[in-house]
């Protein structure tokens, strides 16, 4: 009785997996390439998550209006599946399956974040799916041995880095040695900003410079005013925090309050943060990494140049005041796609894998070419500073639109 | 480490900026503290939403900044609202669940503050906010030592709202309802008082106090639809060490808790200040332990 269960189930097995095979076209259906990708569209990154999934959206659009992807000298639309990872790994991870698996999906986008990207990248590897990514920077995605991610992002311990050099630059320029420069930092405890830390770490050393705070917030960040305390105490040279939004707030909010005077302070996400419109005068002269900027000069031609993409966008999308990084890394992820069925010239996975670890292309987001590991290291990390409020490219200094404020002057 | 508690011998100045924050801090800790053990010890329901209530409180404060309100002049509005929201989560579901047992009345209330959570993150979204008040801050001991005039005035507010609910408990005719329903409701019952009405009051109540402590908490720190649970910890830890019904004891042990996170993240570092709120948690069980284990030797 048990064994002809068994025999029913394996019959009931076979014909759901045939069922399940027969989708495995799916990946081209008639005119339309289909792409796939988890985001966040509930949970804590829903905002980022939906900046990701629009900026994918407008370069699909894009590329479609002007004449879709040429593979086999026949012209193919784009198309892209979403599912709701709710923000949770877990989920991200259940759907990537689902989308291969069910769905039959053969070319993956990537999720929001460093974290849903980590759960998501053993599955696409599982199944040898390429998947190009645009909004994990987290270094330990690199290091892996993946063979089938690719990120078009900077990694994230150079988001900070550069602040650092900017640091002993300053130092020269007074007439001190950068060994002399003293650095507090306070860092969260997750993946992402212990990344950002290591690269800051990295330079320090470097320069022989000293640290003299070294704290890790908490993930419920609500309060750091007893490390500010020890900064007051100490008055190092440099701050530098990374906590994600709730950091940049948490810094923001408490270094006004506090009356904070350091020459020079660095953090992440003060975009995302709202740091200026909810603190105002306080953050004059803070240092803000990007992954992109509107006003540099890189161009492509699909979007034109940067500033081109940023106009276009606003257009599009009438909500955005100003588009944000995530935005223009998700269309740039897209382009790559594009670029990579072009010149692969096929809709096989592995042939595919080999165009996209190829691929050498400027686009308005930046330089992208893959290192091994897969992520970009043809783009370096911007450093923005808020001066009179608006934040103006300083550093690196091919770039740069205005000169560096330093010692930052804080109207309290 | 050694270098930070070096650092407070060489400026002891800096100990006042701690003390200083910690009172600051400690003052909405009690707050909200004090609402947990009036729910607990009136009702014999741990809510687990404590924190979150406290979150709802602070969005409804800068949404109405936001509408040109200031949070300050928000705060009555903001207890009204939140005494009704607590009385329609009493009827909706507290009261469905006050007769069972404990493990029925802690789920309810822990799918009470998820609901909470996910429901302000679609409502307000996930960004981290905080209300502005537009005061100044000034600084003493050569800058060494700095007040943030809202700080002041918040830990002035929680004093005032303290003593008007105990005012309240002691002389008004409801308060003195809660105090019979708490010493014992069958009785309290016997004697004419509506204990349904009691605790759908008292719930109310707690609400009114989490919403107050949340507008003062978007003034000082920041919120983010999922950051109650650190507040609901942080009321537990308070009745635990104080007992519900020591009103004295939540008003120590919440500054006490404010002093502890303030030193610990001086100290220790950032990583260890809310640790530090689980350790004392720990610490706190052990020595009530052993302090009943001696007494039920005593009784013995």
């Amino acid at each position: 009785m048990a064994s002809f269960r068994n025999l029913k189930l394996t019959a009931l097995a076979a014909v759901l997996g045939f069922a399940l095979s027969a989708p495995g076209h799916a990946k081209v259906e008639g005119e339309e390439i289909i792409l796939g990708s988890a985001i966040s569209l509930t949970g804590k990154y829903s905002s980022n998550g939906l900046n990701a999934k629009n900026g994918y959206d407008f370069a699909v659009k894009r590329i479609n209006e002007m004449g879709g992807v040429k593979v086999g000298g026949k012209s193919y639309k784009l198309k892209v599946v979403y599912y709701d990872d709710e923000s949770t790994p877990a989920r991200g991870a259940q759907l990537a399956e689902r989308l291969i698996q069910q769905d039959g999906v053969k070319y993956m986008l990537g999720p929001y974040s460093s974290g849903l990207t980590k759960a998501i990248a053993p599955v696409t590897e599982k199944y040898k799916i390429p998947m190009v990514e645009a909004e994990g920077a987290s270094r330990s995605l690199f290091t892996q041995g993946y063979r089938y991610l690719f990120a078009v992002l900077s990694t994230s311990e150079q988001y900070l880095a550069s602040s650092i050099s900017l640091a002993a630059e300053m130092a020269k320029k007074e007439g001190k040695k950068p060994a002399d420069v003293r650095i507090a930092m306070a860092f969260e405890n997750d993946p992402f900003s212990l990344d950002v830390r290591a690269g800051v770490v990295d330079d320090a050393k470097k320069y022989g410079m000293q640290i003299v705070v070294d704290d890790k917030l908490p993930r419920d960040l609500s309060d750091m005013s007893a490390t500010l305390t020890k900064v007051k105490a100490l008055k190092p040279d440099v701050l530098v925090v990374s906590g994600h939004e709730k950091g940049a707030t948490t810094a923001a909010r408490q270094i006004k309050e506090m009356q904070i005077d350091v020459p020079m302070i660095a953090l992440t996400h003060c975009e995302s943060g709202k740091v200026i419109e909810q603190f105002g005068k306080s953050t004059e002269g803070f240092l803000c990494p990007t992954q992109w900027s509107e006003t540099l000069t890189y161009k492509d031609k699909y979007f034109g140049s940067a500033a081109d993409y940023d106009k276009a966008f606003k257009a599009a999308y009438p909500d955005y005041k100003t588009v944000p990084y995530q935005t223009a890394q998700a269309s740039a992820a897209v382009l790559v796609w594009k670029d990579a069925f072009e010149r692969a010239n096929s809709f096989d996975t592995e042939k595919l894998r080999d165009a996209i670890a190829a691929t050498q292309m400027e686009t308005f987001y930046g330089n992208i070419k893959f290192a091994k590991e897969g992520n970009n290291v043809a783009k370096p990390m911007v450093l923005r500073q808020i001066q009179s409020g608006e934040y103006k490219v300083v550093a690196p200094t091919k770039w740069a639109s205005s000169p560096l404020v330093y010692p930052r002057n804080a109207g309290m | 480490m050694l270098d930070n508690l070096s650092l407070l011998g060489q400026a002891p100045v800096l100990n006042i900026q701690l003390l200083l924050d910690g009172l600051f801090i400690g003052a909405t800790f009690v707050l909200a503290a004090y609402g947990l053990a009036l729910v607990w010890g009136v009702m014999n329901v741990k809510n687990l939403a404590q924190g979150d209530f406290v979150i709802l409180g602070g969005y409804i404060a800068v949404t109405m900044a936001e509408w040109g309100l200031h949070p300050i002049l928000g705060l009555p509005l903001v207890i009204v609202m939140m005494f009704g929201f607590g009385w329609l989560v009493y009827r909706a579901v507290i009261s469905r669940v006050i007769d069972r047992d404990l493990f029925t009345s802690l789920l309810a209330t822990f799918g009470l503050a998820i609901v909470m959570a996910q429901t302000m993150n679609l409502i307000f979204g996930p960004e981290v906010v905080a209300a502005e008040s537009g005061l100044k801050t000034r600084s003493m001991f050569d800058g060494m030592v700095t007040v943030a005039e809202i700080k002041a005035i918040s830990l002035l507010l929680a004093a005032v709202l303290a003593t008007i609910v105990i005012i309240f408990m002691k002389k008004s005719r409801m308060g003195q309802a809660i105090r019979a329903t708490a010493q014992d409701a069958r009785a309290a019952r016997v004697m004419g008082i509506d204990t349904d009405r009691v605790y759908a009051f008292t719930y109310a109540l707690n609400s009114a106090i989490c919403g107050a402590a949340g507008v003062l908490i978007s003034l000082i720190w920041v919120i983010q639809p999922y950051f109650g649970i650190t507040h609901s910890i942080r009321s537990f830890v308070i009745v635990t060490a104080a007992g519900f019904g020591n009103l004295p004891g939540v008003i120590m042990a919440g500054f006490g808790l404010g002093f502890a996170e303030q030193y610990s993240g001086f100290v220790l570092g950032a990583e260890f200040q809310q640790a530090t709120v689980v350790a004392l948690l720990v610490l706190i069980l052990v020595v009530r332990q052993i302090q009943q284990a001696r007494h039920r030797q005593v009784v013995r």
